[in-house]
């Protein structure tokens, strides 16, 4: 996966977050401020113009370029979460011509420790982060199992769209959903609902 | 001085809290409001709340009080030695940090009479 494949990936991000804009502002009706779909659109949108203007040319500098762009850009909690884990990705993957699966893996774990170092959620939190852990977890197995790259990011986006799911009958213990106490149980958290997104979308570049 | 940023969903709020505050604790405290997306609506702007860092920054410290959720998240964004973040209630946090930097405490003071803020009782 070298540069290209990751600017492909973020294209993807950004078709898919526009297409799936109102179903994440639906699930964070439910739990939060209606405004997740919105948020994340505004922000990838803004990603788009930032990469045709000077395509980086090593994945390091783009990921970085694109967590700082969602980061000034989305005005929700998921800015500051996601723009944090693109960056440490690009800070672990800097100028590596082609990334493994392997050290995709160890880059989504830097991204993860990102997120938690601002949220400090855990498993079981109803966040985004039940659907990041489970994909990550996924990923790993499948080099240890020395699976193809295709498969294992198949993988990892089944996993975090089961972790998504998984969030339904949460009761949520961090960010805005928190101060619902049992309302929030009964709806899929929206932050997880985006990750198993960006999975998909990785998994939908993959299979090109 | 200490300075004080005010992190909130809302930039009324924010502009709001921020001028009860120097009504109170002295006209001469460096008090930012940061509240609202830079567009005016609802959320949070890391670029407001940079921008209102550099404005309220004495060399002796900043700090932090945000509202909820994202401000809370985007606040530990710019989190360090010198600009520290205060876990308190919005209006009561803001006033105590307020009176106690008007008074020239140091950071680490003002910040604890901030904190103190969350044992005051109303009633």
């Amino acid at each position: 996966m070298n540069a290209a494949f990751f600017a492909s990936w973020i294209e993807e991000i950004i078709r898919t977050v526009h297409v799936e804009r109102d179903r994440l502002t639906r699930l964070d009706a439910a739990v939060g401020d209606a405004d997740h779909g919105a948020n994340l659109d505004r922000g990838f949108a803004a990603v788009a113009p930032v990469l045709a203007a000077k395509q980086p040319d090593t994945t390091g500098a783009l990921l970085k370029q694109v967590g700082d762009t969602l980061i000034r850009n989305v005005g929700g909690a998921s800015g500051p979460l996601y723009g944090m884990a693109f960056r440490e990705m690009g800070k672990v993957l800097g100028d590596t011509p082609d990334v493994s699966v392997a050290e995709l893996c160890t880059a989504l774990r830097a991204g993860l420790a990102g997120i938690q170092k601002l949220g400090a959620a855990v498993e079981g939190d109803k966040t985004l982060v039940d659907a990041l852990i489970p994909a990550i977890r996924a990923l790993e197995q499948a080099v240890r199992d020395g699976v193809k790259q295709q498969e294992a990011i198949a993988a990892a986006a089944a996993a975090a769209l089961a972790g998504a799911e998984a969030t339904i009958p949460m009761l949520a213990r961090k960010g805005r959903a928190s101060y619902l106490g049992p309302r929030s149980v009964g709806h899929e958290d929206p932050g997880a609902a985006s990750t198993a997104l960006i999975f998909a979308a990785l998994n939908t570049v993959a299979t090109r | 001085m200490v300075g004080i940023v005010l992190i909130s969903h809302s930039g009324p709020l924010a502009a709001e809290v921020a001028a009860l505050a120097a009504q109170i604790g002295g006209e001469n405290v460096p008090l930012a409001a940061a509240g609202g997306t830079e567009d005016g609506g609802l959320g949070t702007s890391p670029g407001l709340v940079e921008a209102a860092i550099e404005e309220v920054d004495r060399g002796d410290g900043v700090i932090l009080i945000p509202d909820l959720g994202s401000s809370v998240l985007t606040a530990r964004l710019f989190a360090g030695p010198d600009v520290v973040i205060a876990d308190v209630p919005f209006v009561e946090g803001t006033i105590a940090a307020a009176v106690s930097a008007g008074s020239d405490m140091p950071l680490k003071d003002v910040l604890a009479a901030a904190e103190e803020a969350r044992t005051f009782r109303k009633l």
